[in-house]
């Protein structure tokens, strides 16, 4: 898992990325009420616009960590938004990325660079 | 991830509540009922008017005719007004103690203006009846127009706008029509101070402008330097508001209009606070072009639970001629209004902002007003606004963190929660307790560059007394919060109407209207 | 001064605890070339009494609708406001109340706004509505820019039977927003025009109904029409008590329902304020502009209403909102369910149904006159006329008889070529002996 400074992850298997928001920015942002997931076959470059998500008093925008293709939205964010509060970086992932430049992933943090940078704020 | 969050709890915390509540059997609190809906009191097949049966079946509209129910209950006048009475009783109100919420200006609402709005002459006229039955009307627009326009010191206003974010939308317009005027349609860009009110990003970009923030000082005030680095040909306008939304006048107010007109912009003032200044600057002598007018916060036209407002907005010399219609001339007749763009007389109007010549009955409120105040009164209003103001922040500066301790503020005294640092106390929970005492809280969490702000705005028509009721109250707090009473907080309000109210589950499911299939009742989570 | 409290003691004795020597030293901040000494040009404060002789001097050079026969509509109709609705709005605990951000200590303007909600949506046959917004014609506006939104595309189409207020105020905003608009030729029945205006690239089709020559159309072919090519179809209504008679916009089949709700609870006022109702379905909401009040529960368990899905406004999401607007029309909205909630359904069908009847009355004793000629076949409680020479000059004529016998059509668009159109509405305020006087002038005047 590979994580970036605006505390998105992205978890790679074989060409397709999964993504998501760090447990530290699901605690920052308190209760999700709502998260909009991207539709499927849009295409992102890395840092646009991938989803949004919304407590009761803000909304954030998710960017996307790496470029691709979106091949899958997690539907079930839907009905229960409150998952990504329970498991941000397991179930309550926003969307599956289909790489379209797999080196960009390399150049983001590990976990260890990831909570020495969360450290730092 | 774009971090923005406030910092703000949403639901209630499992409080160990120290009150014994007692809880009734029938869920009223002492004279507060549990006030079912009004769908939930059989009403269907009731009502309280008494109207005639038509006499003959609307046959020629056959197949446009209703054939299933509405879905409206109806109950007879004494249930109707048991309803409503027993639902005011729910509410804070200025007419029971202090309002003090920053930027919005909640003074006494004097009932001469709510009588004056309701004679006939006023309240029972058409706005498309012949214009020579209702000169009257016309005359006091005019001299409205007069009081405003003398107060702020500019050439023009436009009296439609009926509320303060529909003033900006015309003032922005005004600017477009402007520089599409002069060749300079290529102006697409807006800067506003992180401090704005959210309707000024809001509104520039609503009419096809992208916004850009212009920084704050530690002082609190626009980033000069900042400003200067972001004007340039690209831009259309700076929005600000003076007084600013932490409270404090903008110094180098004359400098940022010079700096503004030099490159080709135009100054837009949020005048949400020119209750500050009101008799005593005009912001015409300040540079600006365009700015707003609240009637509902500085004229004191009620606010009704959230409207309705109205917001002329003075314009300049050099925008006045894009005012939208209707225009009011002075005809051979007597008065007379243009109502459409491009016709004789408002050939460069950009366009109407509603349909008819805007809020007549805030009108009569706000004239009613003026005059009874007068040059002398209103210039004393801001003095003492700004008295008031003062006296709250050097009461409570030992006991809370005034955000901006140098120097005076203007209408309304900002304060961090620094001071509540340590103690497990939030600015929500501050404020849920102020409710406990019988006060409505302040302003929280806005302005957004000041962590855990809380924005007092007394206005000049509370009492000393009142003033002095309010400090003591909020020093015993402030003395509980720090001394370790915590519950006291987390668990407030314990004797307001209701308790903390869960505003996660009702985003999370959403339930926004009465369904006539029985729901489950809503439960926390 | 009254409004006043502070007597010149208090005020030295807050400058001593402030620490300055005098209110100058709190305008510091104000550059000195902007610091005003005296008093501005303007009268001094004044006494009620003076104010009041003052304020009726010039409401009595007004010719309220209620002195005698009077037929204006056009977008604003004179209905009769049980007493009681008057009453309870100038409660202090609703007129002096701010928004309900406090919602503990504001449930009574909440559990209003939620019936309120309720009301509207059921009025017009609509799952969601909102809690009001400035009046109709700007929350006509509005629906446009919600329908770019949720279609992503950036055309509206407009029929000609839309209020030409309302079509200017939609032109204002979408010309700033880059969003194009296409105006039908002005009809008077002819919603079903925008069929074939309908492309690729249209977001919504605006239709009213009825519209501003009083003409009622059903408007199922258009919906479908529309919804196949993937647009969105707003209806407009301008008279709300039609809603107690005609099949409402949500049955045909309407995506977006905008109404000026003046007619219910709220008098004329010269044009406002007003109440603008807006309904949508639900699959729209989270792009719907204005306030929304939902229920949920309290820390002991019971039922509350609080402000919600707050994200879409601007005090939240700032220049990504669905709308900049803030202030609504709270009070008017109140006046609005007060009044619903005195007729309910058994008050608002009687309502309907004498307004309809009033009107058709008012049309027989029209029709009967040589000259005039009608020109609405289906309608509510309004219709068009034609009449010899100038309807401007005509209404001017009737206005020195006592008469005030409609809007001329000219007023409202003045290059539509119906100079010869006047436009008359009758409701339950409307007497007999004021449709037979006003016929037997008319019939004069038109004969000399």
């Amino acid at each position: 898992m590979r994580f970036t400074k605006d505390h998105e992850w992205v978890a790679v298997e074989g060409d397709i990325a999964t993504v998501g928001i760090t447990a530290y920015a699901a605690e920052q942002l308190g209760d999700v009420v709502f998260v909009e997931v991207p539709e499927v076959g849009k295409t992102v470059k890395q840092g646009d616009g991938l989803a949004v998500v919304e407590s009761v008093k803000a909304a954030s925008d998710v960017y996307a960590p790496v470029s691709g293709e979106v091949v899958e939205a997690n539907a079930a964010l839907g009905d229960a938004p409150e998952t990504v509060n329970a498991v941000p970086e397991t179930g309550g992932w926003f969307a599956k990325l289909k790489l379209s430049n797999p080196s960009e992933v390399e150049a983001l943090m590990d976990r260890d660079a990831y909570e020495a940078f969360l450290g730092t704020l | 991830m774009s971090m923005n969050s406030v910092g703000r709890p949403t639901r209630p915390e499992t409080a160990n509540d120290t009150v014994d509540t007692h809880a009734t059997l029938t869920g009223a609190r002492g004279l507060l009922q549990d006030e079912a809906l009004i769908f939930e009191r059989d009403g269907w097949h009731k009502t309280g008017v008494d109207l005639p049966e038509a006499s003959a079946p609307a046959d020629d509209l056959n197949s446009l005719l209703r054939t299933a129910p509405i879905g409206l209950p109806g109950l007879s006048e004494p249930e109707v007004v048991r309803h409503y009475v027993r639902l005011s009783q729910k509410n804070h109100a200025i007419d029971l103690a202090l309002y003090p919420l920053g930027s919005c200006t909640m003074k006494h609402n004097p009932r001469l203006n709510e009588k004056m709005a309701r004679l006939p002459g006023f309240a029972d006229i058409h706005p498309l009846q012949p214009q020579s039955t209702v000169q009257g009307a016309l005359e006091l627009m005019d001299r409205l127009a007069h009081w405003l326009k003398t107060l702020t010191g500019m050439p023009a206003v436009a009296l439609t706008p009926k509320a303060g974010a529909h003033g900006e939308m015309c003032g922005m317009l005004a600017i477009r029509a402007a520089h599409e005027a002069k060749g300079q349609g290529h102006r697409k860009t807006v800067l506003a101070p992180t401090s704005a009110h959210g309707t000024n990003p809001a509104t520039a970009a609503f009419v096809g402008y992208t916004v850009v923030e212009i920084a704050q000082t530690a002082d609190g005030r626009v980033d000069l330097a900042d400003l200067e680095s972001k004007l340039g040909d690209h831009v259309a306008a700076i929005m600000v508001t003076n007084p600013n939304t932490c409270g404090l006048f903008e110094r180098d107010v004359v400098e940022i209009a010079r700096l503004t007109h030099a490159a080709g912009a135009y100054f837009y003032c949020d005048g949400a606070n020119f209750n500050a200044i009101v008799g005593r600057v005009r912001p015409g002598d300040l540079g600006v072009d365009a700015m707003h007018i609240n009637l509902h916060k500085t004229f004191s036209t009620p606010h009704g639970g959230g409207g309705p407002g109205a917001g002329p907005v003075v314009l300049s010399e050099a925008l006045a001629p894009f005012a939208p219609t209707p225009w009011l001339v002075h005809g051979e007749d007597g008065f007379a209004l243009v109502e459409h763009a491009g016709e004789a007389g408002a050939e460069t109007a950009f366009g109407r902002m509603s349909a008819f010549h805007g809020q007549m009955g805030m009108y009569t409120r706000a004239y009613a007003y003026m005059l009874s105040h007068g040059a002398d009164g209103l210039r004393q209003v801001a003095e003492d606004a700004v008295l008031n103001a003062n006296y709250l922040k050097a009461r409570l500066s030992d006991v809370m963190s005034p955000a901006f301790p140098d120097g005076p503020c203007m209408h309304e005294a900002l304060f961090d929660d620094s001071w509540l640092e340590g103690t497990g106390v939030t600015t929500l929970d501050f404020a849920k307790a102020m409710i406990d005492e019988g006060f409505h809280p302040m302003t929280m969490y806005f302005p957004l560059v000041v962590h855990g702000a809380m924005l007092i705005e007394p206005t000049e028509t509370e009492s000393k007394q009142e003033l002095d009721r309010f400090v003591v109250a909020l020093r015993a707090l402030a003395h509980a919060a720090k001394s370790g009473d915590v519950e006291r907080f987390k668990g407030a309000p314990y004797h307001a109407p209701m308790r903390r109210l869960d505003e996660t589950l009702a985003a999370r499911k959403p339930r926004l209207r009465w369904k006539p299939v029985a729901e489950a009742p809503l439960a926390a989570e | 001064m009254r409004y006043l409290p502070l007597t010149p003691d208090d005020r030295a004795e807050m400058l001593g605890v402030i620490g300055v020597d005098s209110i100058d030293a709190l305008f510091v901040d104000v550059p000195t070339s902007a610091r005003r000494a005296g008093t501005v040009d303007l009268p001094l404060h004044a006494g009620e009494l003076e104010v009041e002789r003052e304020m009726a001097a010039l409401a009595r050079r007004n010719r309220s609708a209620g002195e005698g026969s009077f037929f204006c509509g056009a977008g604003a109709y004179r209905h009769h406001v049980p007493a009681t609705v008057d009453h309870i709005i100038q409660r202090s605990e609703f007129l002096t109340s701010y928004t309900p951000y406090q919602p503990e200590i504001a449930q009574g303007t909440l559990q209003v706004l939620f019936e309120f909600q309720t009301q509207v949506a059921a009025l017009t046959g609509m799952e969601v509505a909102n809690a009001s917004l400035y009046d109709g014609s700007t929350a006509a506006a509005e629906a446009v820019m919600m329908a770019t939104r949720v279609t992503r595309r950036n055309k509206a189409v407009m029929s000609g039977g839309v209020h030409p207020h309302y079509v200017e105020t939609i032109d204002t905003l979408a010309h700033a927003a880059g969003v194009a608009t296409q105006r039908l030729a002005v009809a008077i029945d002819a919603e079903d025009a925008v069929i074939a205006a309908i492309d690729a690239d249209t977001a919504c089709v605006v239709v009213q109904t009825p519209n501003v020559f009083g003409t009622a159309t059903d408007v199922t072919r258009i919906a479908a029409a529309a919804q196949a090519a993937g647009a969105l179809l707003i209806v407009v209504t301008t008279e709300v008590v039609s809603l107690g008679l005609l099949k409402s916009p949500g049955e045909m089949g309407a995506d977006i329902v905008v109404a000026e709700g003046q007619s219910i609870g709220n008098g004329l006022n010269f044009g406002g304020p007003y109440v603008g109702l807006f309904a949508c379905k639900e699959k729209y909401i989270r792009q719907a502009p204005g306030r929304l009040c939902g229920e949920t529960v309290d820390a002991d368990g019971r039922r509350g209403f609080v402000l919600t899905l707050s994200t879409r406004e601007q005090h939240i999401r700032r220049d990504k909102a669905t709308s900049n607007i803030c202030t609504n029309s709270g009070l008017c909205a109140l006046a609005f369910s007060i009044h619903m909630s005195l007729l309910g359904e058994v008050g608002l069908r009687q309502l309907a149904a004498i307004n309809h009847e009033k009107a058709r009355a008012l049309r027989d004793a029209l029709a009967a006159i040589p000259g005039v000629e009608i020109l609405t076949s289906r309608f509510f409680n309004e219709f068009a006329i034609r009449v010899p020479g100038k309807a401007a000059e005509l209404v001017e004529t009737l206005a020195g008889q006592g008469i005030i016998a409609g809007v001329p059509f000219s007023r409202l668009d003045a290059h539509a070529g119906l100079d010869d159109v006047l436009l008359v509405a009758a409701t339950e305020t409307t007497l007999d002996i004021d449709i037979t006087f006003f016929a037997k002038v008319l019939a004069k005047v038109i004969a000399q």
